[in-house]
């Protein structure tokens, strides 16, 4: 049997804190196959975005680690690109200078002055966002800069592409049209992904795993769901389809049974938990 | 507006004065009243009080002078200049046809042209404060905005340098300026100088007291780039220099622009005192030397220098500002 495409084994994370150490992630296992579309779900503040992260390289696992195509992950680089939350474009570039900036560092040796031109049109294309190739990011609404985020890390033909909750910000209607045509692509290109989401209907219509994580501290891989679902998937003929409307009650169950317990916990400490884990967030952003 | 007037009847009279009205004053009046008539009624308003209030000041050289008499010095410090001019362009084209007729019976005769000996008028001193400020100004910006950028870039450096920002910061111009005359004295020696060591002084004392705003503004923009940006630069694994020519500087720029402004404006008012003290050539020379010769027009002669050092400084603000917009992203 092959190795897996990327694999995280046996990783912690620990953050310092001003109240001492703080176990984030205890012990995450988890094997992606080339090609394979993962959502991450959870609750808030469960260390979703901190599995981003390491896969990204953008933090280093206190323990254990990840390893991509037989290569140990321990710094950012383009071939796992991110989509951030919120775009993350630069607000002094145009949407094309943006995506310019990704293409110009990852293939200005590969790839000629005309070619690069080419392919930055090519991905804005991809993503419906040539026709405003030369506005500001300040010009342009938050599902269209999301687009151009998308558009900005396709560019840099990464073999893993993370996405940090990528459509939280937007309105249901935007919100649905790129959750089309992120299947579509993905479906051209075949990318693996890793995103990570709050929305259950969206990780079910999206994904060919989802892995649901427990409540931190120390959190930890729970359930990990496959979703045989054929594509293309269209979402309103899903709707009433019995296997999807089974899939998506074993994330509620998940998230809302198994995993509610915790959370039953938290307001006897909350007192003593929530401002550390607050300061930590604010501290991080 | 447009729409209104549009589907109006078109047979209708008053829609088409209308119409006309709503094309010709294309600014709203409103704007117009808070651009042009409210600041017009202030500059009116302090006209009048201070030529009223100005008689009821008396002094040892006479009453205040009023606007009237401060705008007549006006002309006045115009006319000397323009006089001065037409002297020294005499002299100038006196020696060269002395020189010519040396040449005609000499060829090998050696000629000079000595620059006109005339005091400076107020016009040169402003040319040379305004030289000054600018030398000054640029210098301070060459060595801020580089070091506020390390600065902003690393944390250790900076809490290692803020308590010394934090010290110097409010010295006076005054205080500085002795050490700097006596440092400029003693290594700027040269037989056949550059710049005056009168010139060095100011603009050295220029740039230590304009430098702050700007380290400071620039470190802290630099330090508050956006993380999802630095998160970007990390993920693209920009180099060292792309990442501060592509990713930090653009950032910062607003930033920074705002530090400069205020820097200059330091810069200007720094130069007048500096010169005062200094007696060295300029604005603040003019006035100390106004003040020193305590004729009957002196008062309104000070004045004069006093309204053209605050208009000079509104418009150096003003350029300011034209460069910050066409140069930062978020204008
Ligand atoms: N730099 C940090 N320092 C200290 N604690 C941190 C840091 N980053 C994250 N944490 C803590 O780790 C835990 C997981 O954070 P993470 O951001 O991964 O959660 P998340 O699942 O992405 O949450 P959300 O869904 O709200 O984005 C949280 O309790 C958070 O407070
Ligand atoms: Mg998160």
């Amino acid at each position: 049997m092959s190795k897996s495409h990327l694999e995280l084994t046996g990783v912690e994370m620990a953050f310092d804190t001003p109240k001492g150490s703080f176990i984030a992630l205890d012990n995450v296992n988890l094997k992606i196959n080339k090609g394979e579309f993962v959502s991450l779900i959870g609750h808030s503040g469960c260390g979703k975005s901190t599995v981003l992260n390491i896969v990204a390289g953008l933090l280093q696992a206190t323990k254990g680690g990840c390893v991509l195509n037989g290569h140990e992950v321990n710094s950012p680089g383009p071939e796992r690109a991110v989509v951030f939350q919120n775009h993350a474009l630069m607000p002094w570039l145009t949407v094309h200078e943006n995506v310019e900036l990704a293409v110009q560092q990852v293939f200005r040796k590969t790839m000629s002055k005309q070619e690069r031109r080419d392919w930055i049109t090519h991905n804005l294309e991809l993503v419906n966002m040539a026709h405003a190739a030369n506005k500001r990011p300040g010009e342009i609404s938050g599902g269209m800069a999301q687009r151009v985020g998308i558009a900005r890390a396709l560019a840099m033909k990464p073999s893993v592409l993370l996405m940090d909750e990528p459509f939280g910000a937007l309105d249901a209607l935007t919100r649905a049209h790129l959750q089309d045509s992120l299947m579509e692509i993905q479906q051209e290109l075949n990318n693996t992904v890793i995103m990570i989401t709050h929305d259950v209907d969206e990780a079910v219509l999206l994904s060919d795993r989802i892995i649901m994580m427990t409540n931190g501290p120390a959190a930890t891989v729970g359930e990990d769901l496959h979703i045989d679902l054929p594509r293309p998937r269209n979402r309103v003929t899903l709707a009433d389809d019995p296997t999807y409307v089974h899939y998506r009650q074993e994330v509620l169950k998940f998230l809302y049974e198994k995993q509610r317990k915790l959370e039953t916990i938290k307001p006897t400490r909350a007192s003593t938990v929530e401002p550390e884990q607050e300061e930590a967030q604010a501290a991080r952003a | 507006m447009t729409t209104l007037t549009t589907s109006a009847p078109e047979n209708s009279p008053t829609s088409g004065v209308k119409a006309l009205i709503a094309r010709l004053s294309v600014p709203n009046p409103a704007s117009v009243g808070k651009q042009i008539l409210l600041p017009m009624i202030g500059i009116l308003v302090f006209l009048g009080f201070w030529h009223l209030a100005a008689p009821q000041v008396n002094t040892s050289l006479g009453a205040f002078p009023g606007p009237v008499q401060v705008w007549e010095q006006g002309g006045q410090l115009w006319q000397e200049h323009v006089n001065q001019r037409e002297r020294a362009d005499k002299f100038v084209t006196m020696q060269e046809v002395r020189n010519q007729r040396l040449l005609e019976k000499d060829p090998s005769a050696e000629v000079k042209i000595r620059p006109y000996p005339g005091a400076p008028t107020f016009l040169d001193q402003v040319g040379t404060s305004l030289v000054t400020v600018l030398a000054g100004f640029v210098l301070a910006t060459v060595i801020a905005v580089p070091l506020g950028i390390v600065f902003g870039l690393n944390r250790y450096f900076q809490a290692a340098v803020n308590p010394l920002i934090q010290v110097f910061k409010p010295v006076s111009p005054l205080a500085w300026l002795p050490l700097v005359t006596m440092v400029v004295s003693a290594t700027y020696v040269s037989d056949d100088p550059m710049f005056e060591k009168s010139f060095l002084t100011s603009m050295i004392t220029v740039t230590l007291c304009s430098l702050w705003p700007t380290l400071i503004n620039t470190s802290v923009g630099v330090a508050a780039v956006n993380p999802d940006l630095l998160n970007v630069s990390r993920v693209l694994r920009l180099s060292f220099w792309t990442h501060v020519r592509k990713v930090v500087l653009p950032s910062s720029v607003p930033m920074i622009f705002t530090g400069l402004r205020v820097s200059l404006g330091i810069a200007w008012m720094v130069l007048i005192a500096a010169e005062m003290l200094a007696q060295s050539p300029g604005l603040g020379k003019f006035v100390w030397d106004e003040f020193q010769n305590g004729s009957s027009q002196s008062l309104s002669r000070i004045m004069v220098a006093v309204l053209a050092i605050g208009l000079i400084g509104f418009m150096l603000d003003r350029i300011m500002l034209l460069i910050q917009k066409k140069v930062a992203w978020n204008e």
